[in-house]
Formats: C-alpha cells, structure tokens, sequence
C-alpha cells in the first residue's frame, strides 16, 4: 500500500490526492442535489429541529438513558453500561464463553473502531469479521478506516485485487463486480455460522427502547437478524427522544452523508424475536458506552460536540481533510469533527497541533446537519492548548516572536526599517520568501517556513513610494 | 456499578438530580406531502432507484406477473395473507407455510427468488416497509438474490412522515420494522456502485390496485 499515514507522504502520493478529490467532490455533488430547494424546502428548518433536539437530548441524557433502559428491558433486552472499551470487550467474552460462542459478524460501527474491539476480542480466541465491504477489505490488510462513510477510499480496484488474492486464495480479480460478488460469498458462509451479531447504532430511540441502523448493503441486517444473538453498541450520546424524531433526522442524515434520501436499509430494532415471529436473535443487548463522553458533557459550549451523526459532511467539504486524507489524524475520527472531539477526549495536550490544522474556513459548521459550530469549537480548544503551553512554560521562542512582533506594530518607525532591512535580504527573483539565502536558514525559521510562505516584500515600499511621488 | 457511575457523572455534569424531568421536547414536524397519485409516484421513485415496479388491477393479475417474475427459478414465500390471496403460494417452485425458524433460513438461503407482502409502502422515497411477525419474516425479503414483493396499492401512505404519524411507536408491534429502499448496494470500491452485495440485487414490486379488501 503506499503512503497515507505521513502529510508529506499523502501530499505527495498523486493518486492519493486524486482519490480523495474525486471522492469527497462526489459525496458533496449528491448532498447538494439532495437538498435543492424543490426537493428539500425545509432543509435549513430541520437542521434547526436537529439541533434543537440533540440540545434537549443531550441536556436531559440521564433521563433519556434511563427511559431508554426501562423500554429496551421491557422488549425482553437487556442494557448493559460500560465506563470503557475494556468493559465491552469483558462483557461480550464472558457472555461468548456462557454461550459458546466463536464467531462474531460485524456491521460497520466507529464506536467500536474507537475501543479496538475486535482487537480485544481476537486476543481471546474469538473471530470478529467485519462485513461492510470497505470494512472487510481493511480487516484483511490490518488498516484502519479512511473516512466515516468510505473506509476504503484510499485502495484502488488493483490494491483490493491483490489483497483478496493474497487474504482468500482467489484468482486476481480486478473488477469491482465482481471483487463485490467474491466478498458476498465469504461473508455470507460467516453470517450463517456466526454467533454472534454486532451492530452500531445510528440512533437510540429513547420511548420505544429501539436502535435505528442505517445502511446500504444489507449486512447490519444479517448481523442483527440471522445470529442468535445480537449486541448493539452505541455511545450514550446517540439518544434521540421519540421515533418520531427520525423525521427530523432521518432526512438529513443520508442526504447529507451520500445525498440519498433514504439508505437502502434503515432497520429499527428493539429487542429479541417476539411471540410469533419467525426469525431474529433470542437475545438482544444495547451496550451505551461512556469512554470519556461524560467528560465532554461538562462544558456548556463545547457539549454540542455529541451532537455529531456522523454523516461525514464535514470532511468531504473541509480543504484540509481533503489534502491530508483521513490517516493523519491522530484518532479514528478525522476532518473536522476528528479535531474537534479528540482533543476533549484525550486532552488538548497530546496531540497540541490538530485545534489549528485548520483554515477556519467554516465549510463544516455550514453543512453540518446538527449545526455543530465547529470553528467556534477550534478556537476554544487553541487557546487551551495555549494555555497549556503556558502552564509548562513551552510557549518561550513563539511568545517571544510574537512580543517582538506586537512592539514593533506599535512603532511605525521600526515597521518600516524592518521592511527595508527584509527587501534588502528577499531571495532575488524568487517568487516566494521560503527560498531564503543559507544564512538565513535557521531553525526556527526554517520550521515556519516549511508549512507557510509569502511573496518577498518589494525592493521599494508603498511608504516610500508615496514619499517620493 | 457502570450503569450508577454514568449516569452519576451525567448528572453531575449536567446539574441535575436523579428523577428530574426535562422541560418540553422540542417539535419535530411532520409534514406528510400531499401526493394525489400515491401508486404513481412510488413506481417512478422506485424505478429511479434501480428496482422495478408492476401495477397490475386484480390479485389474478398480480399472480401472473409473480409467475413470469418466478418461472423455473427456486422461491421461499412469506405466510402473508396477501400471497395467499393472490394465489402466489400455489404457483410451481414456490415454497410456502414454513413456520420453523432453521428450516426458513435454511430455504432462504438456497431459493433464487423471496416473496413477500408489504405492510406498508412509502410513495415519495419509493420504500417498502417491512415489520417482523408470524406472516412476514425478517429472511424472505434479506437471503435471496432477488426479492419480489405483492403490495395492495392501499397500503402506500405518502412518505415517511405519514408513516411516523401512523405509527408513533413501531416497537410496540414488532422486533423489527425495516424501511427497504431499492436493492442492496455498495459504492465500497473506488465509489462504483455495484448491486446486491449482501440484500438482493434485484427488488420487484408488483402494486395491486383494485385490492378493495386491503
């Protein structure tokens, strides 16, 4: 595979930028034919709506969750609460080993990207095999997610083919058909075999103690139905009040990740097979997990963060996540959201760069459906991250470049005697300051003009040229 | 305990006390289009979306076009009184009546066509809603490469607000109501959409018109 995980490397991989383009440029073509005037006249109401309701969600969680929990038990599920990802994994092992249970069928679910559940899982002997086709192809090769909505966007068809050709023992099959109808075999032996089944969960339905699965290949279906057992996973932050609420998001949320109106799949399922039905799990679990998400809910202004429904929207459209792709953020959530939710749940700290990795631009907080104000979000967390440096007293050379840099704004004198002083050393002919003469070159400088640069100042100022005329 | 520790900390967080009850949701409007042609409007949307539609006027109609539909292909049909009605249950190479849970899977699995009714269907996204019970099951409609439904044109509401409306709590009646919108797909390799990747890639709909009694 070449190189995604490096900025240079991404940068400078063509095919790469191509991919990425071509793909994030389509997603937002569909949205925006999705959401015309004609076909959507109350697209900016229900953005209002959405949020209005993931506030109230979200201000009131508690009593939602234990809503939540009294419907889901009266269904015949069963809730379980895990503080960690360590917990889930705990939970699902002790529950495989009363059931014998070996084999697990997944749908696609980025909560439990976050916990490295299979991972967990796989270390005691139990198979977890994803079945989101992007997903599966991943798995196969160890990799993680690329984008929310197209985990596999970074792999060609003839990556895909050496992959299935050296993971399955197939021939090399370069067509995406039929690379497709090679994956639908394999899984659907393991869906049948499996289990166990896990799904995510787009939505929890707080008064009908449902989970809300939206998808498009049918394989959230086959994990949740064909396996005798099936656990939901979601973070506590997925709650929605009512199933009528899903008119609310239900529209916005596949317009605005692939500009459908409807998925293919959307299931609402709430707990095990009842009375005469025929099929279905004989049992149903929703595990809400919190790993760090109460800690988020502390803060008035920066809560909205849960409102995400990860549509993916705000990648597509963000100039940065478009150049750098989704292997170079520090989390498995990437683009704006990505740097707006890591740092609350891993402190601004370990990684200070990611609040200013961006342009402030604002194309995410204009699409985002919940109306996340996710610039707002980014400027608050980059002056905790100041404000951190501070406190470890890290902030030295950039706090003294800046005081330098304000005491001479105030004194016109100087500001024009480092002009001059700055046109007399410009690289000569060069277009751009970042060619600096050698003696130049130091490290700090060199460091800020690696990421940035600027036309040299002119050989004659402006000031000077309105003295002279 | 998680579940005290959580919901602490949520509460704490928040300023709130165990039992508080929140203020007033805020609205979610439903707004149900009005659609005069209802069967019209289904059928076109779901031949946009790669599927196929068949408006015929009598149950004896909706048998022919399920036999052409089925002819010399291996079929598993749900216990839906529609089929029944229709005669669909009797056409050759269709399987019917199975109740057991391994035996259904098991026919699912291997049949080339699933049949089934639909309990209602969606005219403004072209969406067949499917809840779980003793006539339809969850398989019918998911294992077979091709799904062929029978729906009375009586049952198409006009979208999915309509059916919010009618149906404010779908838990309260089933395990499992599914909104099925055209075929299975995947766009998973270079963005290139290829059908039928895990549901079927085929999804026939033949509307009956005159079914009075539906």
């Amino acid at each position: 595979m070449e190189e995604t995980r490096t900025i240079p490397g991404a940068l400078s991989n063509e095919r790469l930028q191509l991919a990425i383009y071509a793909s994030t440029k389509r997603l937002m073509d569909h949205r925006s034919g999705a959401i015309t005037p004609e076909l959507l006249g109350d697209y900016q109401e229900l953005r209002t709506q959405a949020n209005a309701l993931k506030k109230h969600t979200i201000d009131n969680l508690d009593y939602y969750l234990e809503m939540v929990e009294e419907r889901v038990t009266a269904h015949g599920g069963k809730v379980v609460f895990c503080e960690t990802g360590v917990e889930v994994s705990d939970f699902i092992l002790k529950l495989a080993k009363e059931r014998g249970a070996r084999l697990i069928v997944k749908s696609k679910s980025m909560t439990t990207e976050e916990i490295d559940l299979n991972e967990r899982l796989e270390d005691h002997g139990l198979q977890a095999v994803e079945t989101d086709l992007g997903e599966y192809i991943i798995q196969l090769i160890g990799d993680t997610p690329f984008h929310i909505v197209a985990p596999a966007l970074h792999l060609t068809r003839y990556e895909v083919a050496d992959v299935f050709q050296e993971k399955l023992g197939v021939e090399k099959e370069t067509v995406p058909e039929k690379q497709t109808m090679i994956a639908r075999a394999v899984l659907r032996e393991k869906f049948l075999a499996a289990d166990i089944g896990i799904t995510g969960a787009n939505f929890v339905v707080a008064n009908s103690g449902a989970v809300v699965v939206v998808e498009n290949e049918g394989n959230a279906r086959l994990s949740s139905s064909a396996p005798r057992i099936h656990i939901a996973i979601a973070g506590i932050e997925k709650l929605i009040p009512r199933a009528q609420d899903l008119g609310v998001f239900l529209k916005l949320l596949g317009r605005s990740a692939t500009g459908q109106p409807l998925t293919s799949y959307t299931s609402f399922l709430s707990g095990p097979r009842r009375g005469d039905e025929i099929d279905g799990p004989e049992e149903f679990y929703l595990v809400l997990l919190d790993n760090g998400r109460t800690k988020l809910l502390e803060n008035p202004d920066r809560r909205q963060s849960l409102y995400c429904i990860r549509c993916g929207a705000c990648l597509n459209h963000c100039p940065v996540y478009r150049k750098i792709g989704g292997h170079n953020y520090p989390w498995v959530y990437s683009g704006p959201i990505g740097a707006i939710i890591t740092p609350q749940f891993h402190g601004v700290s370990k990684d200070p760069w990611l609040p200013f990795a961006s342009s402030l631009c604002g194309a995410c907080a204009e699409v985002c459906p919940v109306k996340i104000d996710i610039p707002k979000l980014l400027l608050d967390l980059r002056a905790d991250v100041t404000k951190d440096k501070e406190q470890k007293g890290k902030s030295g050379s950039e706090r003294l470049a800046f005081r330098m840099f304000a005491w001479m704004m105030r004194r016109p004198k100087a500001y024009a005697m480092a002009g001059r002083i700055g046109a007399l050393f410009a690289p000569q002919g060069s277009p751009w300051i970042s060619r600096v003469p050698w003696y130049m070159n130091l490290a700090p400088i060199r460091a800020w003009l690696s990421q940035r640069d600027l036309p040299p100042p002119p050989p004659k100022s402006f000031r000077r040229m309105w003295k002279e005329r | 305990m998680s579940r005290e520790a959580i919901l602490g900390r949520v509460r704490t967080a928040l300023g709130r006390k165990a039992g508080q009850l929140p203020g007033a949701i805020p609205d979610a409007y439903l707004r149900p289009p009005a659609i005069d042609d209802l069967t019209g409007i289904f059928c076109v949307v779901l031949e946009k979306l790669g599927a196929r539609a068949y408006r015929v006027s009598s149950m004896a109609d909706a048998r022919e076009q399920v036999s052409v539909l089925v002819t010399k292909k291996t079929s598993i049909a749900s216990n839906s009184a529609v089929l029944t009605e229709c005669g669909v249950t009797g056409l050759p190479g269709v399987r019917s009546g199975v109740t057991d849970k391994q035996e259904l899977r098991d026919l699912c699995a291997s049949a080339e066509v699933g049949i089934t009714s639909a309990d209602f269907a969606l005219a403004d996204t072209g969406t067949l809603v499917m809840l779980s019970s003793g006539e339809e099951a969850r398989m019918i409609s998911l294992l077979p490469p091709v799904h062929v439904a029978v729906v009375p044109a009586s049952r198409i509401l006009s979208s999915l607000d309509q059916l919010l409306t009618t149906l404010p709590l779908p838990a309260e009646r089933t395990s499992s109501m599914v909104l099925i919108t055209g075929t299975s797909r995947t766009g998973d390799i270079e963005q290139i959409l290829v059908r039928g990747v895990h549901g079927p890639g085929e999804v026939h709909v033949v509307v009956v018109e005159s079914a009075q009694k539906w």
